[in-house]
């Protein structure tokens, strides 16, 4: 697809949804959030720790995405606050209260689970209004108000028309719409997405993404979600959790992720990145037996790791105090080209961008430097 | 509070705490026993009652029931019945998985329901087919009769009965089996210049070997054991045409309380070995059985 | 060869072997299977069907055919309310001895019907393990109805225990823990979530174990006490007719009983039908 046209699909999307993209605010839909705290979760699943000490702040109406690599313990978070399982130590607070002493059932999460759980026997209409019919007669809505309600969700999630259909009549993009509209039936004070578009193809994840946006504008809910994609976690969330190894690496927006990454394994994780084993020495960096000009005052001497990422760096010519290797790959990577080099006397790999018509050929000698970079001292 | 009080009051004992997919624990040790003894009833306590009834008048006069000649008679029978039914059944089995799972064409749905077939007819029925076949008023009664060839009433009817209610058990265990297994490892042996039989020792058969023992038991367990058709077709003549369930039956009916119960504790005992070795299949080569209810 | 005399009926394929075996597979499956059932069933042609009739119609065979489907059907639900638990149980929890009752599960298959049947006549009869205590009560089992139905709740066992086991392990976690993040209780979810998806694997093991049951001899006729009109089953009657020489008789009512098999074997494909278009699983 050409660039024009899909930015042609794009306006066309944009313009009719122009509803669902007004500033305010669903007053049918919007709902009492509350703000959620974690207190210092520890959990194992038997031998095996999952979570080491997680506190986190989640404010009311807030979209947070949890991301990182499996095994980070980002499932076992959203897990723990829903109260599917049980705490080694430490606590969850929806608002001010502890839910520690509630079931699942009393916490009133709207969970959607990544392979969506719809309940196969049941037409999506039932699968909407269930969490509606399963409560206790005193406060069940009546039978008009609970097709009232499914019918506005329906809406919501632009399924209107398919309410008699079954799940396994869906495509994957519906039946996420369906877990996503049941799991809102309910007035959740908080809703948690796990992996919410895992199982979809990546155009479809690409439409369901803004979608999620635009409803969590409009209903206003505090919004959980967890991806190992990281890029849906930049575009979408208000903030952003990563994690790593049961731990939370940082927490902050899009931007301070990006720009300024807390941990090696932020910078590592999030974004293209290069790390060269560097040694500091009295405000001066050497890479092997090499100083390079940057100013490493401030920093502890010792070993550490300099990152940077392709697009800060500039090509240096032949002055001194540059990174000077030999060009073992190039790849035209839209507007520009990227080579892959081999820098230093141990051959460390490490890409740039340069512009697309540079002509850098393979085996030749460049030298760069920095313009914009982070060390992060390293256990030797 | 001080932190640690805190800590403490935030910590939930893992103990209080019930997976939402579990259920209370009374319940659960409700249903467990409602189990426990719905099985016990029903299945174990027969088992046991066999095996007391049969020592009931002490070990000496168990062994007793074996040294009649009549009793020997039909253990021998019953051994040779099987030697014929489960070989015959076996090759049939390999056969047809061979021809079902290792090609493609039409009509394959509609075959593997005719080879289920007899398990869905009634035991008697089984027999019932081979008297109107070759019984004195059958369709080749006259033409057996004058060729001096008895099968109703005799060890051929019998095996035929035998085969046919035996008839689904290894082919239905090794056609998913060798369905899953795909032709890939055949095609690229015959690429490698095996022939088909070489093809089918070297590489299908030790693929399959477990399903087949395993559906061997089952054959041989049904084969040694089967009582309604045997029944219709033997004409439970002492000596010559009786099976020890047939035996067990005479002997019943005959007030040999004991010596019935003895002659069933032999079924029974290959019953149970029947039933461990298949526990045991299932549990030591159960990615090499064909999955699915059996 | 094979592969050209039938053009497009069969994929080629470079693997030696599909007409001998083919070949084999049909002979062996018409001489031993095919051949024979047709021939029984070609053998009540050579009644009128008024003579049908009169044999079907026959108070004795109608009171056998009743006997059989009606006891089938109360064991087939027994087995089918006991089954699930069993099933249940055994996919569920872990308890001591569980290996051993999931084996144990099976001993109907493995077990000839004649031991059963005695063993169960033991049990039973007058002054049997349980008759001796239940018989005062005015509880009579062996030789009755009920011990018809016994027998055959022993034969139908496995049948719905073994089809629900692999569709229970099936059950993904995750829709009973969607079911409990709406509010659910471990009730609702069971009763509004759990069983409902286990329903066709239900009905198919209610139909297996019925059809079963129809047919059964073995385990029945030492147990029943075979009083004609009160506990003479079906596949009996077949057996007494052939004793009789009555070759007619025994024909026309086995193929009523092909016929009862025929509608269960067909009601087993349209449940799978029904199950694989509603849930996209059977």
């Amino acid at each position: 697809m050409t660039a024009l046209a899909q930015f042609r699909r794009d306006t066309d999307y944009i313009e009719a949804n122009l509803s669902l993209v007004a500033p305010f605010v669903d007053e049918r839909l919007r709902v009492k959030t509350m703000n959620v705290t974690v207190e210092n979760l520890t959990k194992a699943f038997g031998a095996t720790p999952a979570l080491h000490g997680v506190s986190l702040e989640i404010a009311s109406g807030e979209l947070i995405a949890l991301v990182g690599p499996s095994g980070s313990g980002k499932t076992t978070l959203l897990r723990l606050i829903a109260g599917l399982d049980f705490p080694n130590s430490g606590r969850v607070l929806f608002g001010a209260e502890d839910a520690s002493s509630k079931s699942v059932q009393e916490r009133n999460v709207g969970f959607v689970f990544q392979n969506y759980a719809l309940f196969k026997h049941m037409s999506v209409f039932e699968n909407i209004a269930f969490g509606l019919r399963v409560r206790p007669r005193a406060t069940r809505p009546s039978e008009a108000s609970i097709r009232q309600r499914v019918m506005t969700l329906l809406d919501l999630v632009q399924l209107n028309g398919l309410e008699k259909r079954f799940p396994g009549q869906l495509s994957g993009g519906q039946r996420q719409r369906v877990a996503f509209a049941r799991a809102l039936a309910i007035e959740p004070g908080v809703l948690l997405l796990d992996e919410p578009f895992g199982a979809l193809d990546a155009k479809v994840r690409k439409e369901l993404r803004r979608w999620l946006r635009e409803i969590h504008d409009r209903t206003g809910h505090t919004t959980v979600f967890v991806t190992h994609d990281q890029e849906e976690a930049l575009e979408l969330a208000d903030r952003v959790v990563v994690m790593s190894q049961g731990r939370i690496e940082q927490v902050g927006s899009a931007d301070d992720i990006y720009d300024n990454p807390a941990t090696p394994f932020v910078f590592d994780f999030i974004g293209d990145s290069s790390a060269l084993p560097v040694i500091v020495d009295k405000g001066s960096i050497a890479l092997d037996d090499r100083i390079l000009s940057i100013d490493a005052k401030g920093h502890a001497d010792g070993p550490a790791t300099l990152f940077f990422r392709p697009n800060h760096v500039r090509l240096a010519g032949q002055e001194s105090g540059s990174i000077v290797g030999t060009v073992t790959g190039s790849r035209r990577h839209g507007d520009i080209r990227r080579l892959e080099l081999e820098v230093g006397l141990a051959r460390h790999r490490c890409e740039i961008d340069v512009p697309a018509d540079s002509d850098v050929s393979r085996n030749g000698r460049v030298a760069i430097k920095p313009t914009d970079w982070r060390l992060f001292p390293r256990d030797s | 509070m001080s932190e640690q009080t805190l800590a403490a009051s935030a910590t939930m004992p893992p103990e209080t705490w019930r997976a939402p997919t579990a259920e209370v624990s009374v319940v659960r040790l409700v249903l467990i026993g409602v189990a426990v003894l719905f099985i016990g009833v029903f299945l174990g306590f027969p088992l046991l009652v066999v095996f007391f009834e049969a020592f009931l008048n002490g070990v000496a006069k168990y062994f007793e029931t074996f040294a009649d000649s009549d009793t020997q008679h039909a253990i021998l029978l019953t051994l040779l019945v099987a030697a014929i039914a489960v070989p015959a059944n076996l090759i049939f089995g390999v056969a047809a998985a061979w021809a079902i799972a290792k090609y493609d064409f039409r009509g394959k749905a509609l075959l593997i329901t005719l080879i289920d077939l007899p398990f869905s007819v009634s035991p008697v029925i089984a027999g019932l087919i081979y008297v109107i076949m070759f019984g004195a008023q059958g369709y080749l009664g006259d033409w057996l009769k004058a060729h001096h060839i008895q099968i109703i009433f005799a060890i051929p009817g019998i095996v035929l009965a035998t085969i046919f209610v035996t008839f689904p058990f290894v082919a239905r265990e090794l056609i998913p089996l060798m369905e899953e297994q795909g032709t890939q490892d055949e095609e690229a042996a015959i690429s490698l210049g095996a022939s088909g039989w070489q093809t089918f020792r070297r590489v299908t058969l030790p693929n399959v070997k477990w399903g087949l023992m395993y559906g061997v038991l089952l054959c041989n367990a049904r084969a040694m054991g089967e009582f309604g058709a045997v029944a219709v077709v033997s004409g439970h003549i002492r000596g010559l045409t009786n099976t020890m369930p047939l035996h067990i039956e005479i002997l019943y009916n005959d007030y040999q309380w004991v010596a019935a119960f003895a002659v069933a504790s032999l079924l029974a005992l290959l019953a149970l070995v029947t039933l461990i070795v298949k526990t045991l299949l299932e549990w030591r080569f159960s990615d090499e059985l064909a999955n699915g209810p059996r | 060869m094979t592969a050209i005399a039938f053009g497009t009926w069969r994929k080629p394929s470079v693997i030696p072997g599909f007409g001998l075996t083919f070949g084999f597979l049909m002979v062996y499956l018409s001489l031993i299977v095919l051949i024979p059932i047709a021939l029984l069933i070609l053998r009540t042609t050579q009644l009128s069907w008024a003579e049908y009739w009169a044999i079907a119609s026959n108070g004795r065979v109608v009171a056998a055919l009743r006997l059989s489907f009606g006891a089938a059907l109360i064991a087939a639900g027994i087995n089918t309310l006991f089954g699930i638990i069993v099933a249940w149980v055994l996919v569920r929890y872990e308890f001591p001895g569980r290996r051993l009752v999931d084996a144990i599960v099976d001993l109907p298959f493995a077990l000839p019907t004649a031991v059963a049947g005695i063993a169960l006549t033991a049990i039973f009869a007058k002054n049997g393990w349980v008759g001796q205590y239940i018989e005062p009560l005015g509880i009579k089992v062996a030789y009755t109805s009920i011990g018809v139905v016994i027998a055959l709740t022993f034969i139908g066992l496995p049948f719905v225990v073994r089809t629900l086991q692999p569709v229970i392990m099936e059950i993904e976690r995750e829709t009973e823990e969607a079911a409990a993040t709406l509010g659910a209780s471990r009730h609702q979810a069971i009763f509004r979530v759990v069983l409902p998806t286990l329903v066709p694997a239900l009905l198919t093991g209610f139909v297996l174990a019925l059809a079963r049951g129809i047919g059964e001899y073995g385990s029945v006729v030492f147990i029943a006490g075979n009083l004609p009109y009160r506990t003479e089953i079906a596949p009996l009657l077949i057996v007494i007719r052939l004793t009789e020489f009555d070759y007619n008789g025994a024909t026309a009512i086995a193929t009523i009983m092909l016929a009862i098999s025929f509608v269960m074997f067909l009601a087993i494909n349209l449940i799978q039908v029904w199950a694989r278009r509603r849930f996209g699983y059977v």
